[in-house]
């Protein structure tokens, strides 16, 4: 996934179906998503979300363009992954009675990830990181178990360095 | 001032010049149509929600203003999703208003309810649920401004009948405000600079028209650019019209049945200039072989049709009539400074093709009616001006084919979508709007037993269309294709010449019905029904079911293997 993949950092209004106007375009015109995520802004009349889209579905200018189409969008603007601190998070309660716990522990050390609960038989680990940090604890992870795993799709913003930001906007305001 | 819901929403709609809307009454929109009775807006009763959509599209085709259509909830709001599919795809501004069951039961599969602004926000350019009556005012202002600005379209409000209810305090809104909506009409300067340059080093240009040029109503700023530069134009079936056919420069339309000059100039050209138009599959055939040597400007208002399909060598996003405008201007000084290319030698070979490759028929004095011979000869007989409305299928091949189109705004039909059943409707549209035009509504047979139910309408409301049906006693089109591609297997086209008797039915309508068999009673009844001015008048015209639309480019073949057809007097021509 990673190579071809574009994020996009997509202001909108915060109105109720904002969500199923952006979801609806992107089923309607055969563009995958590969995760998402909204939250809210600074300024409460405005959401941001966050879209992975897969650079192969379609040329990432024609979703771009579309998008702006919506009259909620507000701004749109395109992050390159090597522009962008992108984080996740991941939860997963994994097998682990007795004899794996202090194994388990080990790793989740490792990983910097959280106990957030553990039982008898089985842990629930809180992991955040860059995605292939989650990709490869998941990996390891396998052996004891995977009861169950959730991640949240990754948020991201424009690394900060010595040039001027990366963070551009991508497409004119459209008809 | 304190009004209802149902009371703001009417004066909202009148504030925005409405002054007539199409619809039809029902449970969740009854309030609305209540403060209807002391309005201004003249109200057209249909009988089928889709007819409202198609006679709102018709009105906005002929006139430029919005169309607008109000139905109530569920199955009536239902019943419009094709009327706002269309008008999508042809960018056609409509406004439309349906009722909603109230806000609380939303949500509760409650009687004739429907996720409305959920089935039609695909089909629209933006849609709007109505929470608050306070929002009235304010959403109507914005339903019509996003209608009418940028790449014009339809939209829709769901009211739900507490809404209309309520009071609220009348105010209207003295501005829009849509931080996520603001159309550039400019067109960079440089681009169109750029624009300018390709066009003096062309040695085989051709403009290429689109829809979106009787939208921008850029008809004069064409001429002029045409006319200056001497590169000629072809009309795409959304742009009918646009550029006056009886000029030197005109080449007609291109496509899948376009004629072979329009198709083969624009596979030759060295520049393509489109001008509101999207290179859609039907005009460019493989899309990987359409026009191999062109350069490509394209110009449109919106940027998402730059480059979706062909990646233009200057993109100008503009309303084309801006634009032009500024083309011309910059051309003029370039011409001044330097010689252009000579397009004399392009003009040769074109005006060859013209010669060798006319679009043909032949109709026997005594030989089966020919439908190409029944529109020429409505053409020929109505004014200059005449609007027609076509339906979907040969029929409406043969109008854009052998109509001679030399206004803008004359022709109506259904493009993007393909509806059948538009025709009837869309004319009656067309008429309410121009009531001082002829309208004609060349329809098949097929289509008419779609919406033929709104000659009621007409008749009752006093709107005399002419409707002439090409009575080929098949579903023509498809029975063409299953002649050239499927091996003559004929599955479940054929219809009957006679089943309906469509003179009865036109007759139980409350319109004029004639019938004609034969090639000499033409011209006759033709001129009876122009006679007739205070109902609608339909003619059964019996034509040849053998006959085909040529030239023909097979779906997904290249424009250059463009099949003309047997020669006159070969294979049932
Ligand atoms: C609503 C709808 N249904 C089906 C079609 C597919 N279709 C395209 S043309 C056509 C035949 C139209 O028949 P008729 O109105 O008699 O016109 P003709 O081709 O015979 O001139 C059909 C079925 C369509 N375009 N629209
Ligand atoms: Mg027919």
């Amino acid at each position: 996934m990673n190579g071809q993949h574009h994020i996009l950092s997509v202001l909108v209004e915060n109105k109720f179906g904002v969500l199923s106007r952006v979801a609806g375009l992107f089923a309607r015109r055969g563009y995958n998503i590969f995760s998402l995520a909204v939250s809210p802004t600074e300024d409460d009349r405005y959401s941001r979300m966050t879209i992975l889209v897969d650079g192969e579905s379609a040329p990432i200018e024609q979703v771009t363009k579309q998008l702006n189409k919506l009259i909620p969008v507000i701004k749109i603007s395109e992050l390159a992954a090597e522009d962008a601190v992108e984080r996740e998070l991941m939860l997963v309660t994994i097998k682990a009675g007795q004899d794996a716990r202090s194994q388990a522990t080990e790793l989740a050390a490792i990983f910097e990830a959280k106990i957030l609960d553990v039982g008898y038989e089985a842990m629930t680990l809180m992991v955040a990181g860059q995605p292939d940090k989650l990709d490869a604890m998941t990996d390891l992870l396998q052996p004891f178990g995977i009861v169950e795993l959730q991640r949240t799709g990754r948020i991201a913003l424009p690394k900060l360095s010595r040039q001027p930001s990366k963070l551009r906007v991508v497409a004119p305001r459209s008809a | 001032m304190k009004l209802t819901g149902a009371q703001a929403l009417i004066k909202s709609l009148e504030m925005e010049g409405t002054e007539v809307m199409f619809g039809l009454p029902g449970g969740a929109i009854l309030p609305v149509y209540d403060p209807l009775i002391e309005s201004s807006i003249r109200h057209i009763l249909v009988r089928h929600e889709q007819g409202a959509g198609h006679m709102a599209e018709g009105y906005a085709h002929a006139t430029g203003r919005p169309g607008v259509a109000m139905v109530t909830s569920g199955p009536a709001a239902t019943n419009i999703v094709t009327p706002l599919c269309d008008a999508y795809l042809d960018s056609v501004p409509l406004v439309v208003i349906t009722g909603q069951v109230p806000l609380k039961s939303i949500g509760t599969d409650a009687f004739q309810e429907c996720d409305t602004v959920g089935i039609t926000m695909p089909v629209t350019k933006h849609n709007w649920l109505v929470t608050d009556p306070q929002d009235i005012p304010r959403i109507v202002r914005e339903a019509f401004h996003v209608a009418m600005t940028g790449r014009p379209g339809p939209v829709l409000v769901d009211v739900p009948k507490d809404v209309a209810n309520q009071i609220m305090d009348w105010e209207w809104p003295d501005s829009v405000d849509l931080p996520g909506y603001k159309p550039n009409v400019k067109g960079h300067p440089k681009q169109i600079k750029d624009a300018a340059r390709l066009m003096g080093e062309a040695k085989r240009p051709v403009i290429y028209a689109g829809g979106g040029m009787l939208k921008a109503r850029a008809a004069e700023a064409l001429r002029e650019l045409a006319e200056l530069t001497g590169i000629p134009v072809v009309t795409t079936l959304m742009a009918r019209g646009v550029f006056p056919d009886r000029h030197e420069l005109a080449l007609g339309m291109p496509g899948m049945h376009g004629n072979y000059t329009a198709i083969t100039a624009l596979q030759r050209a060295d520049l393509l200039i489109a001008l509101g138009s999207r290179f859609d599959d039907r005009v460019t055939g493989k899309v990987d072989a359409f026009a191999p040597d062109a350069k490509i400007i394209h110009v449109d208002i919106d940027p998402a049709e730059l480059g979706k399909v062909r990646r233009p060598d200057v993109p100008i996003v503009g309303d084309c009539r801006n634009v032009i405008e500024r083309l011309v201007k910059v051309v003029e000084t370039d011409r001044a400074k330097r010689e252009w290319p000579d397009l004399t030698p392009w003009m040769a070979q074109v005006r060859g093709w013209q010669r060798d490759f006319p679009l043909q028929y032949e109709q026997l004095e005594d030989g089966p009616l020919k439908p190409q011979f029944c529109i020429e000869a409505i053409c020929d007989h109505t004014p200059a001006d005449t609007i027609v409305a076509a339906g979907v299928g040969q029929h409406q091949m043969w109008t854009s084919q052998h109509w001679r189109f030399d206004h803008p705004y004359t022709f109506v039909n259904s493009g993007g979508l393909g509806t059948m059943g538009f025709s009837i409707p869309a004319a009656i549209g067309a008429k309410v709007g121009r009531p001082e035009r002829m309208v004609w509504s060349i329809d098949g047979d097929g289509c008419f037993q779609m919406t033929a139910q709104e000659l009621v309408t007409a008749s009752s409301e006093r709107i005399p269309i002419k409707v002439g049906i090409l009575n080929n006693a098949y579903l023509g089109m498809v029975r063409q294709w299953q002649e050239l591609f499927y091996e003559e297997r004929y599955s479940e086209v054929y219809l009957s010449p006679d089943l309906p008797d469509y003179v009865k039915w036109a007759e139980a309508m409350g319109c004029v019905g004639f019938r004609v068999d034969s090639p000499d009673e033409v011209v006759p009844t033709i001129e009876k029904a122009n006679e007739i001015d205070d109902r609608p008048v339909v003619i059964d015209f019996r034509t040849d079911y053998r006959e085909k639309v040529y030239p023909m480019v097979p779906a997904g073949a290249s424009n250059d293997d463009v099949i003309l057809g047997p020669e006159i007097g070969e294979g049932g021509r």
